[in-house]
């Protein structure tokens, strides 16, 4: 059931009136749900913008959502599940805030009248608009979160370090898979050319464990680093590993296998007679 | 048909691939570099791909093919400058371009070129030596 324009001003008008003992109200049920995470005071703030959000919307008109009279509202319900999204209170708890003006609202509505109870079913539905949309934009915001994150840590888990003129390293940490392998094959690969490098030391300590995917990986990395006329020296290879290595059949050829970095650094040093 | 040019520096034939390496242009490049070798007698070759964004495996094939025919003529070939885009795509493809040497840039090129001839001078030199000891 829409909101019609005489319902929705008339709501507008009690929620003009009856402001203090609305706000306190869904406040009340606010801090109730979110078990004092929240002062009173920012919530209490938050709630009044929301109802002067709501009054406008209402009084412009809006009997939905997604018009234009409540675009000011919309923006706001965005500025809070964002807030919120980032202080990490659950969906639920975000979308509680809005529908908790329905119960306050029950609360100063004069319940004897049936058609008043009628406008209320109208403006419950419009209310549920509101916070289903915030509920979208909270998901919004989380998943951009999350993402964000992700990327961060793809980049942060990938250095490559130089240790000496004409060599540099890539210490691996955390599960290689292979999205990881390729943004480190081509920042390796990256690196050797800008640097002009022809040595490189791929340092697995860090690597939880090495199935045959993760040496596959390993393996193109050092043939498309020779193609591109640099050497690879894979270091750092914990006893487990090797044993595991062994069992898998997995064969590095003619690869140079350091246990550590420094006997990888040594054994490079050596070659190039420094 | 355009051509790729070949330079000569000091005792090193330079051939830096500047247009898109068609069939044609790879096969002239093969029979062109060859003269050129019997022509100068330089004893080494520098094949730059730095501006190659595809190498496809007749390219690939052609490369290796060159580098065996200069190595009968007495004539060291390094490949320089293989992007990493192209080497990451001729590894998925399985290609590694067996019997090419490789070189991140021309600079490194030329040291290793410049590396193998010292080498050769002092095995010469050894074997003058070693024959001057047999003499008496």
């Amino acid at each position: 059931m829409a909101l019609g324009p005489e319902e929705a001003n008339r709501f507008a008008a009690l929620l003009e009136e009856r402001q203090e003992e609305l706000v306190g109200a869904w406040t009340d049920r606010v801090a109730q749900s979110l078990r004092g995470r929240l002062s009173r005071t920012e919530l209490e703030r938050q709630t009044g913008e929301l109802r002067k959000g709501f009054h406008a919307a209402l009084a412009g008109g809006a009997a939905e959502l997604g018009q234009e009279p409540a675009d000011e509202l919309r923006a706001q319900l965005t500025e809070l599940s964002s807030s919120r999204a980032r202080q990490g209170f659950s969906a639920t708890e975000t979308a509680v805030s809005v529908f908790a003006l329905k119960d306050a609202v029950l609360t100063v509505l004069d319940g004897s009248d049936a058609s008043n109870l009628r406008d209320y079913v109208a403006f419950s539905g419009f209310v549920d608009q509101a916070a289903l949309f915030t509920f979208d934009s909270y998901v919004q915001i989380r998943e951009g979160l999350i993402a964000d994150q992700a990327e961060q840590l793809l980049e942060l888990s990938t250095p490559v370090v130089k240790l000496w003129e004409g060599v540099v390293a890539v210490p691996l940490v955390g599960t290689l898979d292979s999205a990881r392998a390729q943004v480190v094959m081509e920042r390796l690969l990256e690196t050797l050319v800008e640097t002009g490098s022809p040595h490189a030391i791929i340092d697995i300590t860090g690597v939880p464990a090495v199935d045959t995917q993760v040496a596959q990986h390993i393996l193109k990395t050092v043939v498309a680093a020779r193609l591109m006329g640099a050497d690879c020296i894979i270091s750092g290879i914990r006893p487990q590993i090797a044993q595991t290595i062994v069992a898998l059949g997995i064969e590095f050829g003619d690869i140079a296998t350091k246990a550590s970095l420094a006997d990888a650094l040594r054994f490079v040093l050596k070659k190039t007679g420094r | 048909m355009e051509r790729v040019p070949i330079l000569k520096l000091g005792e090193i034939l330079l051939v830096s691939i500047q247009i898109d390496m068609e069939d044609q242009v790879a096969l002239q490049l093969q029979e062109d570099l060859a003269e050129r070798i019997v022509a100068t007698r330089c004893h080494g070759v520098l094949i730059d791909i730095s501006a190659l964004d595809i190498v496809d495996s007749f390219v690939g094939r052609t490369l290796a093919t060159i580098a065996s025919i200069s190595r009968v003529l007495d004539a060291e070939t390094v490949v320089v400058g293989m992007r990493p885009a192209v080497a990451i795509t001729l590894v998925e493809l399985g290609l590694s371009l067996p019997g090419i040497r490789t070189a991140l840039n021309v600079e490194l090129g030329m040291e290793l070129l410049a590396r193998d001839a010292s080498f050769d001078f002092e095995d010469a030199a050894s074997m003058a030596v070693d024959e001057a000891v047999d003499e008496p």
